[in-house]
C-alpha cells in the first residue's frame, strides 16, 4: 500500500487564545507539486511547522509517506525537507561546512558527492569555502535550499523561498525545484506570489483563520470561482437586469462577473435595449489573485456552500 | 548514533574555530588571577600548614575556569542559536532529546577541561602543586564540569535574550563561583559564612577538587562527592526533562 506524501488529520494549534490551525484535513499524493496559500497569519507556516516537528500539534495526527511526525519523527524528519522561511544561517561555518554538518545531522557521512550535485544546481560551486557571513541573502537563500536537500528527501516544503529573492534566483531555483519534482520529488509550497504557485501548482489549498477555505487543482480553481469580468464605463446607469452581476461599482463604472465569453453579448444587448451607451470597455482574464480574495473574503462556511471542499 | 557524532562534532568544532576566545582567553584570565591574589595575598595567608597560598590558589582557580567554561559553552551556544535562529537545522534532524543533551554537554565539558588543563599547566610556570590524589582530581572535573554545562543547557533554553543570561551567569554563577572558597578555606569565614557556603554546591566541587592535589580538605571528600553527584543528577533530569517537552524550543 502506497502512503500519501503528507497526511494531515484534523490538525489543531494553538497560541494562547489565538487558532493558529483549527481542525485542518489535508492529504497530498506522492509526486505532487502542492501550494499552500493564504494570508499572513492563516496558519500556513504553523501548518508546515507541525509538519517538520519545529511545533507539536495540540490535536490530530500528521504523517510523512505514512509515517507519524510525533510518534515516528526520526522516520518522518528523514523523509522531509524543509526551508525555512527565514533566512538564517551559522556563522562559524563556511557553505561546504554548513552542508557537510546538514548531512551528518541526518546520518549521512561521505555525502560529497550529492552536496556538490545540489551546489552546482543552485549555483553555489563558486562559494563553497565561503563564510555563510560573507554571503548576499540570495546566497544564503540557495545554501538554506541546499541544506534541506542533503538527505535527498522525498518530500520538500518551501515556506516562502522566494520572498526577497531577484528574479535570476527565483527562476533558476524553479527550474531546480521542478526537476526534482519530475524526478518523483513531492514538493509542498507557500508562497505569497500567486502568480508563482499558478505557474507550478497542479493542486492548490488555501488557508484562512487557521481552516482550509478551498482546495482543488488549479485548473478547476481558476475556471470554477472567477469566470470572466468586464469593466465598463457607461454614460447612463446600469440596467436593473445586470444589477446582480456587478461585483464592484464606482461613480460610472461598473465591474461585472461573466459566466463565459458567450455571457458579454448578452451584456452588450441588455445596454443596448436600454439605450445605455458604453465610454470604456476592459475585458479582465481570471487569475489566482481573483480566487484568492474572493475567497478570504467570505467565511469558511460559505467557502464551502461553493462546493470546493 | 551517527546524528549524535555530528552534532558533538558541530559544537567543537564552533569551540575550535573561535580558539582565541574560548580557550585561550581564559586561560589567560585565570593567570592574571594567579599572578594578582598570590602577589598580594601569598605574605599574609596560609591556608593548609605547608602549602603556599600560590600552590593552593591554582586548584581553585582551574576548577572555576572549567565551571565557567563550560556553563558558558552551552548556555551561549544555545542562545546564539536560538536568536540567530540557526537552532532549526538541529530541530529539523532525527536527533533524539537525549542525543542534542549529549552532544551539547559532552562538547561544553571537553572546552571546559581543556581550559582547566591550560590553567593548570600555564601556573606550572610559577607553581608546582602536588598531586595527591589523581583520581578524585579528575572524578570532581568531570562532575563539575557536567553539572554546569547541564546547567548551561537549562538557562540556555530558558533565556529568551542575552541578558537574561547574562543575569544568570552574574547574579547566579558568579556568586556562587567567588563565594565557593577558590580564594580561601571557608574555615577562615566567620561562622554563618561558614555555614551559608554549607549551601553552595560550588564549595563542595571546589573542595572535593582541591583535595586531590593536597590530600586535605575543608570537609570529607566523599560527603563532596555524594552533594555534588546528587546536584549534578538533578540538573541533568531537569534538562532532560525541558529538552523532551520541547520547552521553548519546539512551540
Amino acid at each position: 500500500m502506497t502512503h500519501p506524501a503528507i497526511e494531515v488529520h484534523q490538525a489543531r494549534k494553538h497560541y494562547g487564545a489565538i487558532k493558529a490551525l483549527d481542525g485542518v484535513n489535508l492529504r497530498i499524493e506522492q509526486g505532487e507539486f502542492f501550494g499552500l496559500l493564504g494570508p499572513n497569519g492563516a496558519g500556513k507556516t504553523t501548518l508546515i511547522n507541525l509538519l517538520a516537528g519545529l511545533a507539536l500539534p495540540d490535536g490530530g495526527r500528521l504523517s510523512v509517506l505514512g509515517h507519524d511526525v510525533v510518534k515516528e519523527y526520526r522516520a518522518s524528519r528523514r523523509l522531509l525537507g524543509m526551508v525555512p522561511q527565514e533566512l538564517v544561517f551559522d556563522p562559524f561555518f563556511t557553505v561546504r561546512e554548513t552542508l557537510r554538518l546538514q548531512s551528518g545531522f541526518f546520518g549521512l557521512r561521505h555525502n560529497d558527492a550529492w552536496i556538490d550535485e545540489v551546489m552546482y544546481h543552485l549555483d553555489l560551486t563558486a562559494k563553497a569555502n565561503t563564510n555563510m557571513r560573507r554571503l548576499s541573502g540570495g546566497m544564503k537563500r540557495r545554501v538554506l535550499v541546499a541544506q534541506a536537500l542533503v538527505h535527498k528527501p522525498p518530500v520538500i516544503v518551501l515556506d516562502e523561498p522566494t520572498a526577497g529573492v531577484d528574479v535570476e534566483l527565483r527562476q533558476s531555483l524553479w527550474r531546480f525545484i521542478q526537476q526534482l519534482n519530475r524526478d518523483g520529488h513531492t514538493v509542498l509550497l507557500t508562497t505569497h506570489y500567486l502568480e508563482e504557485a499558478e505557474a507550478l501548482c497542479t493542486r492548490i489549498a488555501m488557508l484562512k483563520c487557521g481552516q482550509i477555505v478551498a482546495l482543488d487543482s488549479t485548473q478547476n480553481l481558476l475556471a470554477n470561482l472567477t469566470g470572466y469580468r468586464v469593466w465598463l464605463k457607461l454614460a447612463g446607469s446600469l440596467p436593473a437586469t445586470l444589477l446582480k452581476q456587478v461585483v464592484k461599482r464606482t461613480e460610472g463604472s461598473y465591474l461585472l462577473t461573466l459566466p463565459s465569453y458567450h455571457a458579454l453579448e448578452l451584456v452588450l444587448a441588455e445596454l443596448r435595449l436600454a439605450g445605455v451607451a458604453i465610454q470604456e470597455m476592459r475585458l479582465q482574464q481570471p487569475d489566482l489573485e481573483e480566487v484568492f480574495l474572493s475567497l478570504v473574503g467570505r467565511t469558511s462556511s460559505e467557502a464551502k456552500h461553493v462546493k470546493l471542499l | 548514533m551517527s546524528s549524535f557524532y555530528s552534532l558533538l562534532h558541530k559544537e567543537m568544532f564552533r569551540v575550535w574555530k573561535v580558539g582565541f576566545q574560548t580557550l585561550l582567553a581564559p586561560v589567560l584570565t585565570a593567570l592574571l588571577y594567579l599572578l594578582i591574589f598570590s602577589h598580594v595575598l601569598s605574605q599574609h595567608i596560609e591556608v593548609y600548614p605547608g602549602v603556599h597560598y600560590t600552590a593552593f590558589l591554582v586548584p581553585g582557580l582551574a576548577m572555576m575556569s572549567v565551571l565557567q567554561n563550560a556553563f558558558a559553552n552551552s548556555s551561549s551556544s544555545l542562545i546564539q542559536s536560538k536568536i540567530t535562529g540557526n537552532i532549526v537545522f538541529v530541530l529539523l534532524a532525527p536527533i533524539a532529546y537525549w542525543e542534542f543533551f549529549a552532544a551539547y554537554v559532552l562538547a561544553s565539558m571537553l572546552r571546559g577541561l581543556v581550559v582547566g588543563v591550560g590553567v593548570y599547566v600555564a601556573a606550572l610556570w610559577f607553581v608546582q602543586p602536588p598531586l595527591q590524589f589523581p583520581m578524585w582530581i579528575i572524578l570532581f572535573a568531570v562532575l563539575g564540569s557536567a553539572m554546569l554545562s547541564s546547567l548551561g543547557v537549562v538557562a540556555g533554553l530558558w533565556a529568551e535574550k542575552f541578558d537574561q543570561l547574562a543575569g544568570f551567569q552574574n547574579f547566579i554563577i558568579m556568586p556562587l563561583t567567588f563565594l565557593s572558597g577558590i580564594f580561601y578555606s571557608i574555615h577562615s569565614l566567620p561562622p554563618f559564612w561558614q555555614m551559608l557556603s554549607r549551601f553552595n554546591p560550588f564549595f563542595y566541587m571546589i573542595d572535593g577538587f582541591r583535595y586531590g592535589f593536597f590530600g586535605v580538605s575543608d570537609i570529607s571528600p566523599w560527603t563532596s562527592l555524594m552533594i555534588v553527584s546528587g546536584c549534578m543528577l538533578g540538573i541533568t533530569l531537569l534538562s532532560l526533562r525541558l529538552l523532551k517537552s520541547g520547552y521553548k524550543l519546539r512551540h
